[in-house]
């Protein structure tokens, strides 16, 4: 899960990183208040999940509380790289910056531990720092058992050759920004610009933070920070059944079991729509394993009230979980909708094969459901589904 | 003689008297496998009836082993118990440590992984968020159905449980080695590259199936590896060509990031390093048919 700028600061501002005060609103008059508050002057910031927001205009100084009104009125509403902007935040006005620098921990994937990177070319993307004057970036690797203690701290200083001035408070902000990331469970906390003031302090001006969703077990909190105006509908209400789906932008509608065996078919569903107008699929949704008739109705029902959609594939193989079961699964689920007043009228491909498929099939064929069409090789049905997706565009 | 696993294998099952080790134990015992105790400190000195097998429970991995030689653990544990779980296998020095729990936060695993790198790395890690390593004839140990196919000389390593399957099934009457589900999480234990090099060195391997999905670059990798090291033949297959920018699909691992962690990027570098990519599962197992055929 990424955050916002304004949920990075909180989460700085609670472990003790030094960052610069900040209230977030979603309406502009609002602004004053805080801007009053804050001395009179402000920096209006969109909150965004997407870099540039400068450049696109989203980030405005207010020299009074009308003028913050106004830069917040112009702010909320914009379109960022597609990003509309619901809320932002007012910041208080950076004291004069004399160096900008960067910081950051997150997880090495490669390595299976964690990452610190520094640079005293902060204030760009790092990407780029790292692209065009790779020597100007420390990368230092983390024992995720020992962490980062103050001497980790300046083994990185030292590493990313900071300015001595500024050593010890760097130290205490990489400690700091330490605990974040492993008090709160984060995949990545990014601290760019880390700031040299002119009073020599140091202070976290913007930061980038992602948690694990595999750790909201122990963090009840994590919950409000999911940005729910910004799901899509349909993946909203899948969240509330629990069901792991992911829309997208074509016509097949998609439901499997197993993470690696779903994107499989939506693969192989977009090599089909080669031959079928482009066709391509409408979601990714895992049933998982069990694949319960109540489950099945669930992903049914999240993916025939989607009207992008106009065929569905159902791509199962049965493991532990025998294929009877699915089938009998698929007739209950049609039946379940119909019972709940849905009226059903997209054709459904369904593909059976592993555990009891032959007994599986059989139900399917015996329930003779019109809309059900069974193709018992999953090549053959995602061009079956395919082409039913085109046919009804 | 296959990788990891065999019939010789003593098996424990950490969280066996949950109800996922207590079906899955049922099943694995069912496949033929030596599951010689369970544990679990608060019913330590009790023992299960699984269909008129009894297997004891013993309160410790430690007093498991002496007491039963185990030299395999399954771990079935809740994800909040797991880090606790492995980390008390890695002390008791168990060789393998299969770990199916789904869910486990990063940071856990993190820990673990760095844990068993300063016991010395006694203990190979399989998972987590994985389906199992099944010897197929020999021993089966997680959650991989055993009757999809049979003992045979292809070596299957993959990041999907349900590819796993499809891909057994396809070549079923060919016949497997050994099969591993390695797990699709950000941080796994054993690595495409580990299951590679054993496979490579195994007689009973003629051919190597290497499933990959989009994240990371443990493809890429393993490509590199593949170049240098692995002189049988190699097919592969990659999922997720479709699957957009930034969204976690399904696996907390398979994102594509950025322009990173790509199913082309993977396909290419498997590609470069001579390994046969097929574009659906369906025609992954037809190269592997056609390369084994001559």
């Amino acid at each position: 899960m990424d955050l916002f700028e304004y949920q990075a600061r909180d989460l700085f501002a609670k472990h003790d990183v030094p960052v610069l005060a900040g209230e977030v609103i979603d309406t502009p008059e609002a602004a004053r208040e805080i801007t009053e508050r804050l001395g009179g002057k402000s920096v209006v910031k969109a909150q965004v999940k997407v870099g540039g927001r400068g450049k696109a205009g989203g980030v405005k100084l207010a020299a009074t509380p009308d003028e913050a009104v106004a830069r917040a009125t112009d702010i909320l509403g914009m379109d960022i790289k597609g990003h509309t902007v619901h809320k932002v935040m007012i910041a208080e006005t950076a004291p004069e910056i004399v160096e900008e620098y960067y910081v950051s921990f997150l997880l090495d994937r490669a390595n299976r531990t964690f990452l610190s990177i520094a640079s005293v070319e902060g204030g760009m993307e790092i990407e780029e720092v790292a692209a065009t004057r790779p020597e100007a970036v420390a990368k230092t690797p983390i024992d995720a058992i020992e962490g980062v203690t103050p001497e980790k701290a300046r083994e990185i200083v030292e590493a990313a050759k900071f300015p001595a001035e500024v050593a010890d408070k760097v130290v205490n902000v990489l400690v700091k920004l330490w605990d974040t990331f492993i008090k709160e469970d984060a995949l990545l906390v990014e601290v760019n610009p880390l700031a040299k003031v002119a009073s020599g302090d140091v202070i976290a001006l913007d930061g980038k933070v992602s948690l694990d969703d595999n750790a909201e077990f122990r963090h009840p909190d994590f919950e409000e920070l999911h940005d729910k105006a910004a799901a899509n509908p349909l993946e909203a209400a899948a969240k509330e059944k629990n069901l792991n789906y992911v829309k997208l932008d074509g016509e097949v509608g998609i439901i499997g079991n197993g993470a690696g065996l779903v994107m499989s078919t939506l693969d192989v569903v977009a090599y089909a729509g080669e031959k079928h107008g482009n066709v391509k699929p409408a979601n990714f949704l895992d049933i998982g394993g069990g694949a319960s008739a109540q489950v099945m109705a669930n992903g049914l029902e999240i993916i025939l009230g989607d009207p992008d959609v106009k065929s569905v594939f159902v791509n199962v193989f049965g493991g532990i979980t025998a294929c009877d079961e699915v089938a009998n699964g698929i007739v209950q689920a049609l039946k379940l909708l119909e019972d709940r007043g849905e009226q059903v009228t997209k054709p459904l491909v369904v593909r059976l094969d592993g555990n009891n498929a032959e007994l599986g099939r059989q139900i399917l064929t015996d329930a003779d459901h019109p809309l059900v069409q069974r193709v018992d090789t999953m090549d053959g049905a995602a061009d079956k589904a395919a082409e039913l997706a085109h046919a009804a565009k | 003689m296959a990788i990891w696993l065999n019939k010789d294998s003593k098996v424990i099952v950490q969280g066996m008297t949950g109800s996922t080790g207590m079906k899955h134990t049922k099943l694995m015992l069912g496949d033929g496998t030596n599951v010689v105790g369970g544990v679990n400190p608060r019913k330590a000195g009790t023992s299960v009836d699984f269909d008129g097998t009894e297997v004891p429970v013993f309160g410790t991995v430690k007093e498991a082993i002496e007491k039963t030689g185990a030299n395999v653990s399954v771990i079935f544990v809740p994800e909040k118990f797991t880090k606790d779980a492995v980390v008390e296998a890695i002390d008791a020095e168990i060789p393998l440590a299969v770990v199916i729990t789904e869910g486990i936060a990063v940071h856990d695993t993190a820990a673990f992984w760095a844990y068993a790198g300063k016991k010395g790395n006694k203990t190979r890690i399989i998972g987590p968020n994985c389906p199992g390593i099944i010897t197929p004839g020999q021993s089966n140990v997680g959650i991989i159905p055993g009757d999809i196919t049979k003992p045979g000389r292809i070596g299957l390593v993959s990041k999907s449980g349900t590819l796993t399957y499809q891909m057994m099934y396809e070549l079923r009457d060919i016949g497997f080695s050994t099969a591993v589900g390695i797990g699709g999480d950000p941080i796994i234990g054993t690595t495409h590259i580990d299951a590679l090099a054993a496979f490579q060195d195994d007689p009973d391997t003629d051919l190597i199936v290497m499933i990959g999905e989009i994240g990371g670059d443990a493809e890429e990798r393993a490509a590199a590896f593949i170049k240098d090291n692995v002189t049988k033949p190699v097919v592969g297959y990659v999922a997720g060509f479709t699957a957009p920018e930034g969204k976690t699909m399904g696996h907390a691992g398979a994102i594509v990031s950025g322009s990173s962690g790509t199913a082309q990027a993977k396909k290419e570098a498997l590609e470069a390093a001579g390994v046969k990519v097929g574009k659906t599962p369906t025609e992954t197992a037809k190269l592997a048919r056609a390369i084994l055929a001559g």
